[in-house]
C-alpha cells in the first residue's frame, strides 16, 4: 500500500494496519523519517516538499514492486508527505512484513535508499537566512549503490 | 497547448512551476524544447541543459529525442530528494 498525502499521518496507525494486512508474518520492520530541525548547521523553520502528482505515485509503486521481487516479504507499506512540514514531523513511513526478520530489515533499508535517490520529491528548506533546494547527497547515492548487482 | 512543468531548482530559474504555450514552430522534440525555452534566458538555458535534468512527456520519463507533436505535458526534473 502506497500513499502520498499532504495530511499528517500517525506511524503507529500505519504499523498496525500493515500488521493486520500481513497476518501470519513473523515480523515487521519499519522506518520513520522526520523533518530535521537543523541542516548543515542552519536552523530549519519549515520544509516544503513538491511532488509531481501521478508520476510520483507511479515511481514509488515501481520501487515497492522491485522490493517485493527482491525480498521474500508479505507486505510493504509506504506513506510519504508532501506540502509544508515543520521540524519533527514524520515525513516518510516505510515498513515491510516478512516471514523472517532479515527480509523485513533488508526490504526497508532498500526501499529507503531508493526513495532517497529516486522518489520524485523536491525539498525546499526555509530558514532564517532564506530558502534553498535540497538534493540527494553523495552519501545517499553511495547507499543506493550498495544494492547494485555485483 | 503544451503544459511545461518545472520542478526543484528549475522553478526558480523559470520564475514559476508551470507555463502553458502553443507548441512552437520547429520544436519537434524534448531537446528542441529545452533550447527554445532558454532562447532568451541564459540562466534557464543553462539550468535546462544540465546533464542531470531529465524530462518526462505525458507523465513518463522520455529521452531528449522524444517527439512532442500531439503531447500535452512536458516536465523537467532535476535530481530528487525524497525520504
Amino acid at each position: 500500500m502506497i500513499r502520498v498525502q499532504a495530511e499528517p499521518f500517525d506511524p503507529g496507525v500505519e504499523l498496525a494496519a500493515l500488521a493486520a494486512e500481513a497476518a501470519g508474518a513473523g515480523g515487521i520492520a519499519s522506518f520513520v523519517g522526520l523533518v530535521r530541525a537543523r541542516s548543515d548547521d542552519a536552523t530549519v523553520a519549515r520544509l516544503e516538499l513538491i511532488h509531481y502528482p501521478g508520476f510520483t505515485e507511479r515511481t514509488i509503486a515501481a520501487i515497492a514492486e522491485d522490493a517485493r521481487w527482491r525480498f521474500p516479504v508479505r507486505g510493504v507499506r509506504i506513506v510519504h508527505r508532501h506540502g509544508p512540514l515543520a521540524p519533527g514531523e514524520p515525513i516518510v513511513f516505510v515498513a515491510a512484513a516478512a516471514e523472517h526478520r532479515r527480509a523485513a530489515f533488508d526490504a526497508v533499508d532498500y526501499l529507503m535508499d531508493r526513495l532517497k535517490t529516486e522518489a520524485p520529491f523536491w525539498k525546499r528548506e526555509h530558514g532564517p537566512v532564506g530558502e534553498r533546494w535540497i538534493e540527494a547527497r553523495d552519501a545517499d547515492r553511495a547507499d543506493r549503490a550498495r544494492w547494485e548487482e555485483g | 497547448m503544451l503544459t511545461v512543468l518545472f520542478f526543484g531548482r528549475l522553478t526558480d530559474a523559470a520564475g514559476s512551476g508551470e507555463r502553458r504555450i502553443p507548441l512552437p514552430p520547429g520544436v519537434a522534440d524534448v531537446a528542441a524544447l529545452r533550447g527554445w525555452l532558454g532562447r532568451d534566458d541564459p540562466a534557464l538555458r543553462d539550468a535546462l541543459a544540465a546533464p542531470d535534468v531529465r524530462a518526462a512527456v505525458d507523465g513518463a520519463l522520455a529521452p531528449d529525442d522524444a517527439p512532442l507533436l500531439g503531447r500535452e505535458e512536458v516536465a523537467f526534473l532535476p535530481p530528487v530528494s525524497g525520504g
